[in-house]
């Protein structure tokens, strides 16, 4: 049977980028559908009822959604190019950090990027500190998943794009000298064809974060 | 050999009780060592520097942390017996989606109920923690487990806050029975296994606990 892939992001979203690069990297053929939030398909609604949110991949009909489910599940159903190690310990260590990317530094990160004052500082004290522990997990590897890129790389990739972006638009400063693994990392993970290609376009991303920033912190 | 599993423990940690009960499913002997969580332990803090949480397990002295995580980490070295989760990839993946919707609604939603005053922000966790249970009971049909016809990962994800249903209903004037029936019936399905009726708290004692909480607070 003909495999049928699709998946249904936005052209901006780090997250639906993550599964572009896993589906690329293992060489899957998949028709790619970007959304207007705005306007959510019907399509979209459908196969994520529970969140209505993207990305969603669609396999053979079948939806998954959440993108650490769907990494995890393209892992386990194309086997080339595996994304987790085999070992037990290894995996537990590569989902830890991938759940700490979600969880806890992206959050800090956005807190910092939206709001103002006391919970300002307070959001850029929790990004350093969240910062700094990524950095000794790194230290002294070429990337995550150690000479190859993993689940880990793949799930802080947005360190490398989206991160420099919020720097670009609000002036603050985290992902800098203080942490050298991680700069030489953003470095290295921006070569790969699958990372360099797939960045969304910049100025268009700075236009939408400008805009967003803005929201957040209106000229009085 | 006991010695080669060490559990950094909790008795009333959720989260925890899914270890014990993970354990227990697959016949694993091992130590558990109760954390004071006021004063946490030299070790706990050299295990898990990240979030200095329990649960973490020690498997010949590696630290394993996050439940969810420790959870797929047993099921993935004892994996002769007793599997946790499905072998087809997207049913898997369908057992990971709900782990991790509970993760993200139950106990975020239901703290709330203790750890802030009664008010807005209170009543529209309230709504969340409802419409969670509700979202899960749905999931859950007319299935024995939410797994299907097995006990699986995304049960034990869900059935230590089993014992807080009692909680939920007398801080938040619910009723768990009407509101969620199927759910209150696949938790006194699960607690007839011993994994789970070994592992998981008193619900009068979570209960009190709560109320303790509430009293520190001062609300």
């Amino acid at each position: 049977m003909a495999e049928q892939v699709k998946l249904f992001k936005t052209w901006s979203t780090p997250f639906g980028l993550r599964i572009t690069w896993a589906l690329q990297l293992k060489g899957i053929s998949y028709e790619a559908i970007d959304e207007d939030l705005s306007n959510k398909s019907a399509l979209l609604l459908q196969y994520n009822p529970v969140y209505k949110k993207v990305p969603v991949l669609v396999h053979n009909g079948k939806p998954i959604s959440e993108s650490l489910v769907i990494l995890e599940y393209i892992d386990e159903t194309w086997k080339q190019n595996p994304i987790l190690p085999e070992d037990p310990l290894e995996r537990a260590n590569a989902r830890f950090w991938a759940k700490f990317s979600d969880e806890k530094l992206i959050l800090s990160v956005w807190s910092a990027f939206t709001k103002e004052g006391k919970e300002r500082e307070e959001a850029m004290d929790a990004s350093l500190k969240n910062l700094k522990f990524v950095e000794e997990e790194l230290k002294g590897k070429k990337f995550f998943g150690g000479e190859k890129i993993g689940l880990a790389d793949i799930v802080f990739g947005w360190l490398g794009n989206l991160l420099p972006i919020f720097e670009e638009v609000s002036g603050l400063k985290l992902l800098d000298d203080r942490f050298p693994s991680l700069l030489a990392w953003t470095k290295e993970l921006s070569e790969l064809p699958v990372v360099k290609y797939n960045w969304p376009p910049h100025d268009k991303m700075i236009i939408k974060y400008q805009a967003l920033y803005e929201k957040f912190h209106p000229v009085k | 050999m006991a010695s080669e599993l060490l559990l950094l423990d909790f008795n009333f940690s959720p989260f925890a009780a899914r270890v014990r009960i993970a354990l227990e499913e697959k016949g694993l002997e091992y130590e558990s060592r109760e954390e004071d969580l006021d004063n946490k332990s030299p070790l706990l803090l050299e295990m898990n520097p990240v979030y200095k949480q329990v649960p973490v397990l020690i498997h010949k002295g590696k630290p394993i942390s996050e439940s969810s995580i420790i959870v797929q980490y047993i099921d993935e070295v004892w994996n002769h017996k007793s599997p946790l989760l499905p072998s087809d990839p997207y049913e898997r993946a369908h057992a990971r989606f709900w782990v991790d919707y509970i993760d993200k609604k139950i106990y975020p939603c239901g703290n709330k109920l203790w750890n802030l005053p009664k008010g807005e922000a209170q009543e529209a966790a309230k709504e969340e923690l409802m419409e969670s249970f509700k979202t899960l009971e749905a999931e859950l049909g007319d299935k024995p487990y939410l797994g299907g016809n097995t006990f699986n990962f995304v049960d034990i994800t869900l059935i230590p806050f089993y014992s807080y249903f009692h909680t939920f209903e007398k801080l938040g004037n619910l009723n768990m029975v009407k509101e969620c029936p199927k759910l209150v019936e696949w938790g006194q399905r699960c607690m007839h296994k011993e994994s789970v009726s070994k592992s998981v708290s008193d619900p009068i004692a979570v209960y009190e606990a709560a109320l303790e909480i509430i009293r520190d607070l001062g609300f």
